[in-house]
C-alpha cells in the first residue's frame, strides 16, 4: 500500500520536476522574506510573514500549473489572451465612466489587474501563432502584420492606463517573440531606427511625471529634494553597503527612512545595504540559475510552441529583474516595476510564478518520452 | 532514456544569442554594483553618515555684564521662539497656514516674514514668532515639530534693565548677518535665535561674552526626528563682564542729562575707572535687541540730537577754555612765572586783526591766579603765543589728547591736536602765530571728544598718566599710573585756579559750588561755537545764543575734579548747543559729584530737572507732530542692518583757524 503510494505515478512525475530551479526560487523568496523583516524594522510583519505565505500558495500554483501540458495552453491561447483583451478593454470602460486612471478590475470576489496577465497571454498567444506559421513567412508582411497587431493592441491599451513599465514589458515579451521566430534582423534594425524616429513624438505624448523621471534619471541632482531623491539615497544605500553590507537589521538608509519604497521597487537597495556586494552577487547568480534554465527549457523545446514560449517567458523574467535592478543603481530611471520574489507585493509575484509553472510545464513536458 | 526533441538550429542560435545579451547585462549589473558598493563605497558611507547623523549645536549662554558692584546691567531671558530656514522649507504657504492656525499670525507679520526670506540668503533663519509663552511654545512643539525648516527654538533674549542709560556702552545685540557668516562659516552664527553683539561692548567684547557652543551629535530620520543621541559636548557660558561703572551713578547722570545732547564722563582718577560714561540721548537696547520698527528707526536717525552716536567716545568738539589749563602748564613749563601779568582791555592786535577777549571792556591786570578763574583770552593769547604751539601741543598729548585709549569700545574718535608738522602735512603750509592764539584758547583746529577731557581732568587731578578703563579684571590688582613728569608746583597752581573758578567771586563756574560740606569742587568751564559767524554778522553784534536755533547754539563744556583737598574724581560734561559752559554745564557736574557723596541730595536736584524736561518735551512734540510729514523711505521696508548708516559724529566749520574767534560770553 505504501509502496504503491510511494511509486505510484506522481511520484515518476515528481521526479520530473526541476528541484533545483525550485531549491534556488524558494532561497530567493526566503531572502526576500530576511530582507523584509529587517525592512519592518525586525518584524514579520507586515511584510515578510505574508511574503512567505503568498511564496507558498504561489508555489503550489506553479506546481499545479506545472502538471498542464503545453498542448493545453496551446489549444487556449487565442481564448486566454482575448479574454485577458477583454479585461484590458473593460478597465478603460470602467475608467472611463468612474474618471481617472484604473488598473483593476472589480470582480466582485477579487480584484484583478488584466495587464499583468496580458504579459504571459501575449508569449502564448504568439507562440501559437507562429507555431503554425509556415516557415519563411515570419519576415513577409502578411505574416508579420498580425503579430505587430497582437503586440500593440494590449500595448496600446496598457499606455492608456497609463502604465509604461507593463507596456514596455509586453512589448518587450513580443519582440522577443518576434526575434524566436526568426523574423530578419534587418527588421529589428530598422525599428530601432523607426523607435529613435519617433522618440521625440513619443516624448511629447508622456505625462509629466514620467517625463520627469527620464530628466531625473539624466540628472539625479537636479531635484536632490524630489523624485531625484529616490535615485540618489537608493545608490547611497547600496554603495555605503560596501563589500559585506552593515549586518543584518543594521541599514541605517532603510530603517530611517531615507529610502523611499523601500519594500518594493527598493527591496534590492534595502538588501544590498545590510548585505553589501555578497548579498546582491547571491541574488544576481540565483536569478542567472533560473534564466539560464529557462534559456535550456527553450533549447530543448518539441515544437516551436513550447521553444518559443519559453524564450519568452525567460525573457520576461530577465525583463523585470533588469529593469528593477537598473533602476536601483541608477542605470536606468525610476519606473514601478518590483523585484520579483524579493519585494513585497502579490501581482509581480503571482505573474511570475504562473511563469515559471508554465516553464516548469514545458521543462516536465521535454523530459517525457514521446508518446 | 528519453528521445531528445530535434532542435531547430536558427532558433538555438538566437536563444542563445538572447541568452547571450541577459549574461552580458548580469555581468553589466554586477560590475556596477561592485562599482558603487567598492570604488564609490567610501563616498557613499559617507553619504549615508551624513544623511543619518547631525549636529545639532547647543547655543551657548551670553555672559552677563555686571557694574562694579555686581548688579546686572545685561542678562538673559528665556525666549521661546519659532524659526525657520528658507532652504528647508518646501512649501512656505501650507507651512504659514499652519502656523496660523496654531499660534494666530497676523497679515503684517506674514508680509514680514515673507519679506525677510525674499531679501536674505537662504540659509539665514528668519524669525517667525517671538516670545511665545509656554502653552503656545508646547503647542507649536507638539502640532508645529514636523515641518521641515521650521523650529522651535528655546533661546535666550537680551536683556537691558537700565534701557537707554547704557545703550552707548553697552550696545546691543542682533542676528548675525550674511556678510559676518560668509566670513567665518560658524555654524553658530545661522542657529536660529542666535544673537551677537552689535554695538557698544557688546560687539567689542563679543568673542568674551559669547560662549562657547555645544553640540549634540544625534541620529534623524529623513523626517528629522530624532531617533537617538549620539553624544554631546555641552555648551560653554560665555564669560561675565564686569565693568568699572558704577550703576547709580550712570544712571543717576543720565538723568541729569534730562533732555539735553551730551555727555557726562565720571573718572576716578586714582584707578582710571570710568565709572560713568552717558551719552545722552539715546535708544532702547531692548528694542534694538529685537526688530526696529521702522518708523522708530527714522525717528532716530532724523533726531538732530543723534540718538545713535556715543558722544562720549565719538563726539567731537572743539575743547574751548576747558583748554586754557594745558596752556598754563605749557606756560609755567616753559619758564613764564605765575606772578608774570598782562593788562586786559578786552582785545589783543597780531598784524591788521583783532583777538577779542570774552569780555568786552577786559580784565584789567590779569596773572596766572586770575587767568583761570576769569578765563582772561588775552592771558592765554600773550603767553600762548609766547611759548608757541609746539609746548603748547606737547603738553596737550601728555595729558591725553589727540589719541584713543585702550577700551573695549567699537569706535573712539581720536580727535586733533594740531601743530607744526600736523599742518604742514595736512595743508602744506606752516604754521603761522594766529592760530597758535586760537589754539591757546581751545579753539581753531584742536577738537577733543569728551572721554578725553575726562581723561585730561584726571591727570591734571592726580598728575599721573591716567589710563581710562572700563572693565575690571578680577585677577590684576588697581593699575599704578606713572608721574606726568609735571612739577607738583606748577600742578598746585593750576588747580588753586580751577577751585577759583568754582569757589572764588571772580569765578565763572560758581555755580558748580557743591553744597555738601567738606567737598570741594575745582572746575573749568568752556564754550564752543559751532556756526559760522560772517564779517558782517560781526559788525552788526553777534546774536545773543538764547535767541539762535537750538543747533546753531556754542556747546557749553565744564570740566571738574572733587575733593580738591585730595583730588580723586574727574568729570566732564558737554552740553551739545548748551550755551554756557558755567550757566548750564556746570550745574550738571556738580549734581553727578554730589551724587558720589550725598546721593538723597543729589536726586532731590533731580526734580526740578525733569520737570521743566516734560514741559519742553511737551512742546516739541506737539511743534513736531504738526512739521511731521510722514514721508515713507522705501529703504526703511528693510530690516535695520541692510541700510545701517553708522553715526558721524558732527562737524564743525572752522571759518578760518587763523582768524580770531567772534566775542563769547563766558559765566
Amino acid at each position: 500500500m505504501l509502496t504503491a503510494l510511494i511509486n505510484g505515478p506522481w511520484a515518476r512525475e515528481l521526479s520530473l520536476l526541476p528541484w533545483t530551479i525550485i531549491a534556488v526560487l524558494a532561497a530567493l523568496a526566503g531572502f526576500g522574506a530576511v530582507v523584509l523583516y529587517s525592512a519592518a524594522g525586525g518584524n514579520l510583519s507586515p511584510w515578510a510573514l505574508k511574503h512567505v505565505i503568498r511564496f507558498a500558495i504561489l508555489l503550489g500554483l506553479a506546481l499545479a500549473i506545472a502538471m498542464v501540458r503545453p498542448q493545453f495552453w496551446m489549444k487556449h491561447a487565442w481564448s486566454l489572451y482575448g479574454i485577458v483583451l477583454a479585461g484590458l478593454v473593460g478597465v478603460e470602460l470602467v475608467g472611463g465612466i468612474r474618471g481617472g486612471s484604473q488598473r483593476w478590475l472589480d470582480l466582485g470576489i477579487m480584484e484583478v489587474q488584466p495587464s499583468e496577465f496580458m504579459k504571459l497571454a501575449i508569449l502564448l498567444v504568439l507562440a501559437r501563432y507562429y507555431h503554425f506559421l509556415p516557415k519563411g513567412y515570419e519576415t513577409r508582411p502578411q505574416g508579420l502584420f498580425p503579430a505587430l497587431a497582437l503586440i500593440a493592441m494590449p500595448a496600446a491599451l496598457v499606455m492608456l492606463q497609463p502604465d509604461l513599465g507593463t507596456a514596455m514589458a509586453i512589448v518587450f515579451g513580443g519582440l522577443v517573440m518576434l526575434f524566436g521566430a526568426g523574423v530578419r534582423l534587418w527588421l529589428f534594425g530598422a525599428g530601432i531606427a523607426a523607435a529613435a524616429a519617433a522618440a521625440p513624438i513619443a516624448w511629447t505624448m508622456l505625462h509629466d511625471y514620467q517625463r520627469n523621471r527620464v530628466l531625473i534619471f539624466l540628472d539625479p541632482a537636479s531635484d536632490p529634494r524630489g523624485a531625484g531623491y529616490h535615485i540618489t539615497q537608493s545608490k547611497i544605500a547600496i554603495g555605503s553597503g560596501g563589500i559585506t553590507g552593515k549586518g543584518f537589521l543594521a541599514g541605517t538608509q532603510s530603517h530611517l527612512d531615507y529610502l523611499p519604497e523601500l519594500q518594493t521597487d527598493f527591496a534590492f537597495a534595502t538588501m544590498a545595504e545590510e548585505w553589501g556586494l555578497l548579498g546582491g552577487l547571491a541574488i544576481l547568480v540565483g536569478f542567472g540559475i533560473v534564466l539560464a534554465w529557462g534559456i535550456g527549457v527553450s533549447l530543448r523545446g518539441r515544437g516551436q510552441f513550447e521553444r518559443l514560449l519559453a524564450l519568452g517567458l525567460t525573457a520576461t523574467l530577465f525583463f523585470y529583474l533588469a529593469i528593477n535592478l537598473m533602476m536601483v543603481m541608477g542605470l536606468a530611471p525610476v519606473v514601478g516595476i518590483p523585484l520579483p520574489l524579493i519585494s513585497y507585493g502579490g501581482s509581480a509575484m503571482m505573474t511570475v510564478m504562473i511563469l515559471i509553472g508554465l516553464l516548469m510545464g514545458i521543462a516536465r513536458d521535454n523530459k517525457r518520452p514521446d508518446g | 532514456m528519453t528521445v531528445r526533441p530535434p532542435r531547430d538550429p536558427a532558433f538555438t542560435r538566437r536563444s542563445l544569442l538572447l541568452g547571450g545579451g541577459m549574461a552580458a547585462l548580469g555581468v553589466t549589473l554586477a560590475g556596477r554594483l561592485a562599482w558603487l558598493s567598492v570604488f564609490e563605497g567610501e563616498q557613499y558611507r559617507l553619504a549615508s553618515e551624513e544623511n543619518r547623523i547631525q549636529l545639532r549645536l547647543i547655543p551657548p549662554r551670553r555672559g552677563w555684564i555686571v557694574d562694579r558692584n555686581g548688579t546686572p546691567l545685561a542678562l538673559n531671558k528665556p525666549d521661546y521662539r519659532l524659526e525657520l530656514v528658507p532652504d528647508q522649507v518646501i512649501d512656505l504657504d501650507a507651512l504659514l497656514a499652519r502656523v496660523r492656525a496654531v499660534l494666530g499670525l497676523s497679515f503684517d507679520e506674514e508680509l514680514r516674514i515673507r519679506a525677510d526670506i525674499a531679501i536674505q540668503p537662504k540659509y539665514v533663519p528668519v524669525e517667525v514668532a517671538r516670545d511665545l509663552d509656554w502653552p503656545k511654545f508646547a503647542a507649536a512643539n507638539v502640532q508645529l515639530a514636523d515641518i521641515p525648516g521650521l523650529s522651535p527654538v528655546r533661546a535666550f533674549a537680551r536683556v537691558y534693565p537700565d534701557k537707554d542709560h547704557f545703550a552707548h556702552l553697552l550696545g546691543y545685540v542682533g542676528a548675525p548677518t550674511p556678510e559676518q557668516y560668509k566670513a567665518t562659516r560658524d555654524p553658530m552664527l545661522i542657529f536660529p535665535g542666535f544673537r551677537i553683539g552689535k554695538d557698544g561692548l557688546e560687539r567689542h567684547q563679543d568673542r568674551q561674552l559669547r560662549g562657547e557652543a555645544g553640540a549634540r551629535r544625534v541620529e534623524v530620520t529623513a523626517r528629522g526626528k530624532v531617533v537617538r543621541e549620539l553624544g554631546s559636548r555641552g555648551d560653554v557660558p560665555g564669560t561675565t563682564l564686569r565693568l568699572t561703572i558704577d550703576r547709580d551713578l550712570q544712571n543717576y547722570a543720565a538723568r541729569r542729562l534730562a533732555d539735553n545732547s551730551g555727555s557726562v564722563i565720571v573718572i576716578d582718577s586714582w584707578t582710571g575707572d570710568l565709572l560713568a560714561m552717558v551719552s545722552m540721548p539715546a535708544y532702547d537696547p531692548n528694542i534694538f535687541s529685537q526688530r526696529v520698527p521702522a518708523a522708530l528707526w527714522r525717528d532716530l536717525q532724523r533726531d538732530d540730537h543723534t540718538p545713535l552716536l556715543n558722544k562720549s567716545a565719538m563726539g567731537l568738539y572743539p575743547p574751548g577754555s576747558t583748554f586754557k589749563m594745558v596752556t598754563a602748564l605749557a606756560a609755567l613749563e616753559a619758564g613764564v612765572s605765575p606772578e608774570d601779568a598782562v593788562g586786559c582791555n578786552g582785545r589783543y592786535r597780531l598784524g591788521t586783526n583783532t583777538w577779542h577777549c570774552h569780555a568786552r571792556r577786559g580784565h584789567g591786570r590779569v596773572d596766572m591766579h586770575s587767568a583761570l578763574p576769569k578765563s582772561c583770552d588775552v592771558y592765554f593769547y600773550t603767553f600762548g603765543r609766547q611759548i608757541g604751539i609746539e609746548a603748547i601741543a606737547t603738553m596737550a598729548r601728555r595729558l591725553g589728547l589727540g589719541q584713543k585709549y585702550d577700551l573695549p569700545l567699537p569706535g573712539q574718535a581720536a580727535g586733533l591736536v594740531p601743530d607744526n608738522a600736523w599742518k604742514q602735512k595736512r595743508f602744506g603750509k606752516s604754521w603761522n602765530a594766529g592760530e597758535t592764539l586760537n589754539t591757546a584758547i581751545g579753539q581753531g583746529y584742536l577738537i577733543t571728544n569728551p572721554l578725553q577731557l575726562a581723561v585730561m581732568t584726571a591727570r591734571i587731578a592726580s598728575g599721573r598718566a591716567v589710563q581710562p578703563r572700563l572693565m575690571i579684571d578680577p585677577g590684576a590688582g588697581a593699575p599704578v599710573f606713572p608721574s606726568l613728569g609735571i612739577a607738583e608746583d606748577h600742578l598746585a597752581i593750576v588747580r588753586q585756579g580751577m577751585f577759583d573758578v568754582v569757589n572764588s567771586g571772580m569765578g565763572t563756574a560758581r555755580r558748580a559750588r557743591m553744597s555738601v560740606s567738606g567737598v570741594h569742587v575745582a572746575g573749568k568751564t568752556g564754550t564752543a561755537q559751532v556756526r559760522r559767524i560772517t564779517m558782517a554778522e560781526r559788525r552788526r553784534g553777534v546774536l545773543r545764543n538764547e535767541a539762535l536755533p537750538w543747533n546753531q547754539r556754542d556747546h557749553a563744556l565744564f570740566v571738574a575734579f572733587a575733593p580738591t583737598e585730595e583730588p580723586r574724581y574727574a568729570v566732564s560734561v558737554i552740553l551739545e548747543h548748551g550755551i554756557a559752559g558755567g550757566l548750564y554745564a556746570a550745574p550738571v557736574a556738580r549734581d553727578v559729584l554730589t551724587y558720589l557723596y550725598d546721593p538723597a541730595r543729589a536726586l532731590a536736584a533731580l526734580a526740578p530737572v525733569e520737570a521743566e524736561m516734560r514741559e519742553r518735551v511737551r512742546a516739541r512734540a506737539s511743534a513736531r507732530e504738526t512739521a511731521d510729514a510722514a514721508a515713507t523711505d522705501p529703504r526703511m521696508l528693510m530690516p535695520p542692518w541692510l541700510h545701517w548708516d553708522p553715526p558721524q559724529p558732527p562737524s564743525f566749520e572752522i571759518e578760518d583757524a587763523a582768524l580770531p574767534p567772534p566775542e563769547r560770553e563766558e559765566q
